[in-house]
């Protein structure tokens, strides 16, 4: 007994190789994640332009985010995306699932074309979609030659619905990857409960909705984390799609930062917007993990 | 009680009932319309540029002609350089295999640590990782800027590697933790008894048991980092620039006249790696994305 705990070498050089391995998870958890998050926090209080400098201002960059139109633009897209996004997503999501779960023939086609638009980036389906709606040799035009003279869409140059454009690109290029998750959702259900649905005479639409919906809540919360955050990022298609354009109708905030920190040169903006992203997402996930995790443990 | 039981009720049609119209009728539409953008890309990039201003954009070309994937190759321009795609092709490969190769080895020694040689802390690490791949990147697009400075690696595409490494490292890692974990430990103990260590397991037992995750694993991050944009043209100079960037310089110039086959044909050009992963994958494919959406 006693030697066997001379032998045992002290806590810090226990699993010594393991501790070295996990050098680089450590650095990244501890100096990229928490470290430079608070760092862009607290930066964020100060009146840096070019360089990052500690002379702080209290709240200024905040009223200067929340005074300046081109970020209420930004967020009233990001709501506008973000709501028709969540709504859409899921809801075409699950209906595709529930069609291919209906034991068709080709699953495999279907599930195949319905998916490689996630595989393709955010720069390649804005520039596709960005040719289909392209008003003079795109759909309306295709529409018009058909004998629709006055027939109107064209949703890249108007700055009311530019927003809509993008959701179009947006929706076509995430669905596939939500209807996947869905389908394994679907496929986890027990064949049971389909034959007892069944005898008890409930339609299928009806069984869907009173019964599998609700047995799949991990399911859809699942996938609205995942769309949410996906919501908060989207970058690319928008620089890709309308680069913000006609004039700033179609900025999003992740494009608001990058244009504060690496062209305008006004750093401690672009730390205040971030940080205003940051926020959202705490406001989005701890609901989401005190259902998850806050409820298992109290069931 | 004991009778023959027999069908009661009409015969169930098969094929051509309602629903199944309704059904396969429902899911061909569909289907159309998302195989549609593809579509187009593929014959406007096939088309010449008279064809392209009189024609339809939905009808196949009349003439085939593949001089806009030449161009857009070897001849488009971004800004005052004409060396077409092939540029932004070679960078991206440059930037992607380092960074494929690099984000798997860390974050699969990470996941074998985490599921075999558990030490004090290593699951608040774990959480903090899990918890920052939520973290949008913009608030810490600007720390990294400074570290790679310190670390002379700024506008460099080692540069790029090692954020794409930090990126990767939170998705990577439970992949490979899950996995190892589902390894029997009986596997893992008689290897302890048998003398083996911390590499010695990893490198003799773990790593040979587990190539359909790298395979997984490879998968998700070819995709993901050939896709990137955002790290791209933040962490790399216009000479560095990957496939992407260089992409939506050419197509969004304002200078010119608009080639609509040339852009077509190098966005295709862009999507091609991506889209032969994805169809030659297949299901693994599937599992890729599947283990990245279930996160925690």
């Amino acid at each position: 007994m006693s030697s066997s705990k001379a032998r045992k070498p002290s806590g810090l050089f226990r699993n010594l190789s393991a501790k070295i391995a996990s050098v680089p998870m450590v650095l990244t958890a501890l100096v990229v994640f928490v470290g430079g998050t608070a760092w862009t926090v607290v930066y964020s209080f100060t009146s840096s332009k070019l360089l990052p400098k500690l002379n702080f201002v209290g709240l200024d960059q905040y009223e200067r985010l929340w005074s300046t139109r081109r970020w209420l633009i930004s967020i009233e897209n990001l709501a506008i995306y973000g709501f028709f996004s969540m709504i859409f997503t899921l809801l075409i999501g699950f209906t595709l699932a529930a069609l291919l779960d209906r034991k068709i023939r080709g699953e495999n086609v279907f599930r195949t074309i319905f998916l490689y638009p996630f595989a393709l980036s955010f720069v390649v389906t804005g520039l596709a979609w960005q040719w289909i709606l392209n008003p003079d040799l795109g759909v309306q035009n295709v529409v018009r030659s058909m004998g629709w003279e006055s027939f109107a869409f064209n949703p890249l140059n108007d700055p009311d619905i530019v927003i809509y454009g993008i959701l179009i690109a947006g929706l076509w290029q995430g669905t596939g990857l939500i209807m996947v998750i869905m389908l394994a959702g679907l496929r986890g259900i027990d064949e049971d409960i389909w034959k007892a649905a069944r005898v008890d005479g409930i339609g299928t639409i009806k069984t869907y909705v009173r019964v599998i919906i609700p047995m799949m809540r991990p399911v859809f919360v699942t996938a609205l984390v995942l769309i949410a955050s996906g919501i908060i990022k989207i970058y690319d298609l928008v620089v890709a799609q309308t680069n913000g354009g006609p004039g700033i109708a179609s900025e999003v905030p992740a494009k608001y930062v990058i244009n504060y920190m690496f062209r305008a040169q006004n750093l401690a903006q672009g730390f205040a917007a971030s940080t205003m992203m940051l926020v959202s997402v705490i406001i989005i996930l701890i609901p989401w993990a005190y259902l998850e995790f806050g409820g298992k443990k109290r069931g | 009680m004991a009778d023959v039981i027999t069908p009661r009720g009409p015969k169930p049609r098969r094929r051509f009932s309602r629903t199944n119209i309704m059904l396969y009728g429902t899911l061909i539409v569909v289907a159309a319309y998302y195989a549609l953008p593809l579509y187009v890309m593929i014959v406007t990039s096939l088309k010449g540029m008279p064809e392209i201003r009189i024609g339809n954009i939905f009808s196949p070309p009349v003439e085939i002609t593949y001089q806009p994937w030449v161009k857009a190759w070897a001849e488009a321009c971004t800004g005052i350089n004409c060396e077409g795609l092939s540029r932004g092709f070679w960078n991206s490969v440059k930037i992607l295999i380092p960074s494929v190769i690099l984000s798997i080895a860390i974050a699969s020694v990470n996941g074998y640590a985490l599921a075999n040689w558990k030490f004090k802390g290593s699951e608040v690490f774990f959480t903090i990782l899990i918890v920052g791949a939520f973290i949008p990147y913009q608030v810490m697009l600007y720390p990294l800027v400074i570290i790679l400075r310190e670390l002379g690696l700024y506008g460099n595409v080692w540069g790029l590697v090692l954020v794409h490494t930090v990126f990767g490292m939170p998705i990577l890692t439970l992949l490979f933790r899950n996995y190892f974990t589902s390894v029997p430990e009986e596997l893992f103990k008689a290897a302890r008894v048998d003398g083996a260590g911390f590499w010695g397991i990893y490198f003799r037992i773990m790593l040979p048991m587990s190539l359909p995750i790298f395979v997984v694993a490879i998968i998700l991050q070819v995709t993901g980092i050939w896709n990137d944009f955002l790290f791209g043209v933040i962490y790399t100079k216009p000479a560095d620039y990957p496939m992407t960037v260089q992409l939506n310089n050419i197509v969004n110039s304002v200078q010119g006249i608009k080639e609509y086959n040339v852009n077509m044909a190098a966005t295709l050009l862009t999507g091609l790696v991506p889209l032969i992963i994805y169809f030659a994958s297949g299901k693994l494919f599937v599992r890729g994305i599947a283990a990245g959406a279930v996160k925690g």
